[in-house]
């Protein structure tokens, strides 16, 4: 696909006429959207209302009914590898296994994936996580499982962020956390889908994608 | 992005480590494999002709039964705790990682059966050179149960009690390593030409390997939707 203007050239990613269907029933169609380095999309709905369906089909991990999306100006269907290698997604699910510990669990990441396990001190120490390195994850409580799942984002150098709910089980400090990882990311020119339910208030470019 | 090895070594290694943590695991289906084997000539009394011949089918139907078992939680954790969006999202090749997680099954649950195998087959006073083709038919026959229920288990990973619809899948894929692995040891127990049998499981285990890791990337994306 050619460029046609100045605004295609700095759109990383988009979603052209987005269609879903899940059963019978149809979560969203004709949905279209654009995305630039530094900003921010934020999904947001009521509960049900198909918030980590679009996120999962963003990722790849739902086949979409019709339309596509296109990372760097290329269909994600034809360049799976380069957009996977490029996005982090972050889940309910924190993804890590329970009977590791949090740096066993990284380092499969690192296997996978490019990360940076050189400053991973630095980042624990951020996540306020130092001290648990040596426990078993299933041994943390849920807001400090989603930190370990921040860790994955901290050490990934991929530059689009997918997270579904990243401030449920977090304390305040977690949410100015998460909100100040945000920040920072897009400011190094990333770019990040959060879907919530709560309103999310921060001073970056931001476009609002109401399901 | 890590090379195509080194994503191969850390699911293999992160599965073992796994595996380490949780001994239990491991040791179901060898414990399975060893009370069946061992309780059957208790069963069936202590005459050496009947348990010359009956021995190589029961430990192969004990083996391929234990290696049954273990597989139903081959993706089963993986999908519940998330790691497998996170494996399916990786750059890596997703054939790749379902051949790493078939290689460690492979080492966790196949390869103490067939380590195993030369103690049990002593409960059937079978001979040294007929343990040696047990153990061989052995290695070929789990290594090929391991990938090929991988892709049952691909499959069937997102249903509630997919256990009974796996065994389903697989026992046809299953049979003729049954077939060919048990007839091979009774061959070589009367003495007769054995390399026909071996050559088959041997081309048997290269299709699976060729086939089995792409057919179970595939349905885990279908399963994981």
């Amino acid at each position: 696909m050619q460029p046609k203007d100045a605004k295609t050239l700095t759109e990383l990613l988009s979603g052209t006429e987005l269609c879903l269907l899940r059963g019978e029933r149809c979560l969203f169609r004709e949905l279209n959207f654009a995305l630039s380095a530094g900003e921010l999309m934020l999904v947001q709905g009521a509960n049900g209302c198909g918030k980590t369906s679009l996120l999962r089909a963003i990722a790849g991990l739902l086949e979409l009914e019709t339309g596509y999306i296109s990372w760097q100006g290329v269909p994600t269907t034809k360049d799976r590898q380069s957009f996977s290698g490029d996005l982090v997604w972050m889940a309910h699910r924190v993804g890590f296994k329970g009977d590791l510990t949090l740096v066993e669990n990284l380092r499969f990441e690192a296997g996978l994936r490019s990360a940076s396990l050189a400053e991973i001190d630095a980042v624990l120490d951020r996540l306020r996580l130092s001290s648990l390195t040596d426990l078993p994850l299933r041994s943390l409580s849920a807001g400090q499982q989603r930190r370990v799942a921040l860790a994955r984002m901290l050490t990934s150098d991929a530059r689009l962020w997918l997270m579904d709910e990243p401030f449920t089980n977090l304390d305040r400090d977690g949410r100015m956390l998460v909100e100040d990882l945000i920040s920072e990311h897009l400011a190094a020119d990333g770019l990040c889908i959060v879907a919530a339910h709560q309103d999310v208030r921060l001073e970056v470019p931001m476009q609002r994608l109401n399901l | 992005m890590p090379g195509l090895w080194q994503g191969l070594r850390s699911i293999v290694r992160r599965d073992l480590l796994l595996a380490w943590k949780r001994p239990g695991d491991m040791l179901n289906p060898l414990f399975f494999f060893a009370m069946v084997s061992t309780l059957f000539p208790l069963a069936v009394g202590p005459s050496p002709e009947q348990l010359a011949l009956s021995g190589p089918g029961v430990l192969w139907v004990a083996a391929l039964l234990a290696a049954l078992l273990s597989l139903n939680s081959l993706y089963l954790s993986d999908f519940e705790d998330g790691s497998l969006d996170q494996i399916i999202l990786s750059p890596q090749p997703l054939p790749l990682l379902a051949l790493g997680k078939s290689i460690s099954h492979w080492l966790i649950s196949g390869l103490p059966l067939v380590i195993a195998s030369p103690l049990l087959a002593m409960t059937f006073r079978m001979p040294a050179n007929t343990t040696a083709v047990l153990m061989l038919t052995l290695t070929l026959g789990t290594i090929s149960l391991s990938l090929l229920g991988s892709i049952g288990a691909a499959l069937t990973v997102g249903l509630n009690r997919g256990n009974a619809l796996l065994s389903l899948l697989i026992l046809p894929l299953a049979m003729p390593v049954l077939i060919f692995g048990a007839r091979t040891v009774s061959l070589a127990a009367a003495d007769d030409a054995v390399a026909a049998g071996i050559y088959f499981l041997a081309a048997y285990c290269m299709l699976a390997l060729s086939f089995a890791p792409f057919a179970t990337a595939a349905a885990l994306k279908i399963s994981n939707e």
